[in-house]
């Protein structure tokens, strides 16, 4: 299996020497789901975030460590770029409110300047749009607006405005959790499609979600990573027993 | 049991019936200057009201003496005075606009920074200044190094009258925007400059239209700053550097002139229509919005 991504001694904080995320070291491999659990408040967002440099837009926060992405150290690279690899997905739906549904899935390619051909543009809408099953929902109506969707709708069509640029990781933070649960099942079951095509990494408070659809899950508590690696052995035998408390539901 | 006193009920409903009668009366009270003023200038200024009104520029002393005794109504219109206006107000508001909205998204962006502190200080002093003041201060700056009265020293005199209104709706309307807007604009790697153009501003642009039109109709209708600027003229003026007419400087020359007072009452209704006119599809896409 490649390593796609590789977190080494990653810490960071929001206020000087208190650590949201502490330490923390781990490999993700390559097309796979990859889930964060944990209480809130434990770091999971935070960390997430991090891997596609979000967090600058908040000059008080603090990071140290190493993030490889291909190899590459991303905190040393052009955020610009960084953010077309690792695409990122948001807890509430958050399509452009003046564009249309189109427009929204080529979004990524009008704000980066990228000319395309109409030709072009045509096939990067069919495309996307059906690999998040939205196609033939929408396909008559595409130049109605983004926010004109049902707000199942609207989160896959977020996810294929986000694979529109066709990143390497797509980072989710609680992707289903402001939606109903048909919606939910909708947009796991294309999770587990989407993983052929890049590597998925997943925050959520949902445990039965990490257990339906992640290859590996990290267990959070406090800032440190208590337990990483297969979901299904992390789920029936967990290593660690502040893991063990979590997926039993003593806390959280 | 508690005995309950009934005649203390019957006052009380009394009290809450006053107080209910009290609030529309004075309510009404409110709203009676306004409908007076357009009572008064529709009674006295329909007649003036007619086709050369819009198309004529503004009659001399001599032409309004001479209609006045023959018993007519004063010839010409205020032309002059609508162009003027109109040449003023859009380049007051080409140099305001740009300006106060960048401005504004330095503050919606950097809300907690000193100098975000002093600019938005400082808009509140401009708000708070005389017109006439600014108005010397244009005179200063442009009438007196120019040697000329134009049509730029006025427009940019309500400029500056314009900004603060337009910098602080912008302000205010960027910070409603939901943070997840910006994040994800910034997530698929676009720049910055990118996410302000084409992702905050144009999600922004009711609550930017509506300011930017308050803003004209604050400025529509001064007076005293263009008085030290653009002076006035009685011709049809689309130079910036000569001096110019708008139909406020109209109003008051009409005023000071036994022969042409007459005319105060249409131009007036005009100029009030106008504004209101602003008002009220500012008003129209604030609730468009919200709804």
């Amino acid at each position: 299996m490649n390593h796609i991504l590789e977190l080494k001694d990653l810490s960071i904080s929001y206020t000087p020497g208190k650590f949201a995320v502490n330490k923390v070291c781990a490999t993700i491999e390559e097309n796979s789901i990859t889930a964060i659990m944990g209480p809130s408040g434990c770091g999971k967002s935070t960390l997430l975030r991090a891997i596609n440099r979000m967090h600058e837009l908040y000059p008080d926060i603090k990071i140290s460590g190493e993030i490889l992405l291909k190899g590459n150290n991303i905190l040393q690279m052009n955020p610009m770029i960084v953010r077309r690899m690792a695409g990122m997905v948001f807890q509430h739906p958050n399509p452009f409110p003046t564009m249309s549904i189109a427009n929204n899935v080529l979004a990524g390619y009008n704000l980066n300047g990228i000319k395309l051909s109409k030709g072009g543009k045509e096939e990067i809408v069919e495309s996307c749009l059906s690999s998040v099953g939205l196609w033939n929902e929408v396909k008559d109506s595409l130049n109605k607006m983004g926010t004109f969707l049902s707000g199942g709708q609207q989160q896959r069509l977020c996810i294929a405005r986000a694979l529109a640029l066709k990143p390497d990781v797509l980072l989710m933070d609680e992707p289903t959790s402001a939606l109903d649960p048909i919606a939910t099942n909708r947009i796991e079951e294309l999770l587990l499609e989407l993983k052929k095509q890049l590597t998925i990494i997943i925050v959520t408070h949902n445990m039965s979600q990490a257990a339906r659809i992640s290859d590996h899950s990290m267990f959070m508590y406090l800032g440190d990573l208590i337990e990483y690696g297969n979901t299904e052995q992390m789920f029936t035998n967990p290593k660690d027993k502040k893991t063990e408390e979590y997926l039993n539901g003593q806390f959280g | 049991m508690r005995i309950i006193n009934t005649s203390s009920i019957v006052y009380r409903q009394l009290k809450d019936k006053a107080f209910f009668i009290a609030i529309c009366v004075l309510s009404s009270v409110m709203a009676i200057p306004l409908i007076a003023i357009l009572f008064e200038l529709i009674q006295k200024g329909y007649k003036q009201i007619s086709f050369p009104f819009f198309t004529e520029t503004a009659p001399s002393t001599l032409d309004a003496m001479m209609a006045k005794s023959a018993g007519e109504l004063i010839p010409g219109g205020i032309v002059n005075g609508i162009t003027g206006t109109l040449l003023i107000v859009s380049i007051a508001a080409l140099i305001a606009i740009p300006t106060g909205i960048l401005g504004g998204v330095y503050l919606a962006e950097k809300p907690k920074s000193i100098f975000s502190t002093i600019v938005r200080f400082l808009t509140e002093l401009i708000q708070g200044t005389p017109s006439i003041i600014i108005g010397v201060i244009a005179y200063a700056w442009i009438v007196v190094p120019f040697g000329s009265y134009s049509a730029i020293a006025g427009s940019i005199a309500l400029a500056i009258m314009m900004l603060p209104l337009i910098v602080r709706s912008t302000e205010e309307t960027l910070k409603m925007l939901p943070r997840s807007l910006k994040e994800a604009g910034l997530a698929l790697g676009s720049s910055y400059t990118n996410v302000v153009l084409k992702v905050l501003l144009p999600s922004a642009f009711n609550g930017l239209f509506t300011g930017i039109l308050l803003a004209i109709s604050r400025v529509t209708g001064e007076t005293a700053p263009l008085m030290l600027t653009a002076l006035g003229s009685t011709v049809i003026n689309w130079d910036i550097n000569n001096p110019t007419s708008s139909v406020s400087l109209l109003i008051w020359e009409f005023y000071n002139d036994p022969y042409l007072i007459d005319l105060i009452w249409s131009s007036s209704l005009f100029l009030l229509l106008l504004i209101l006119a602003l008002n009220l599809i500012a008003k129209y896409i604030v609730q468009r919005t919200s709804r």
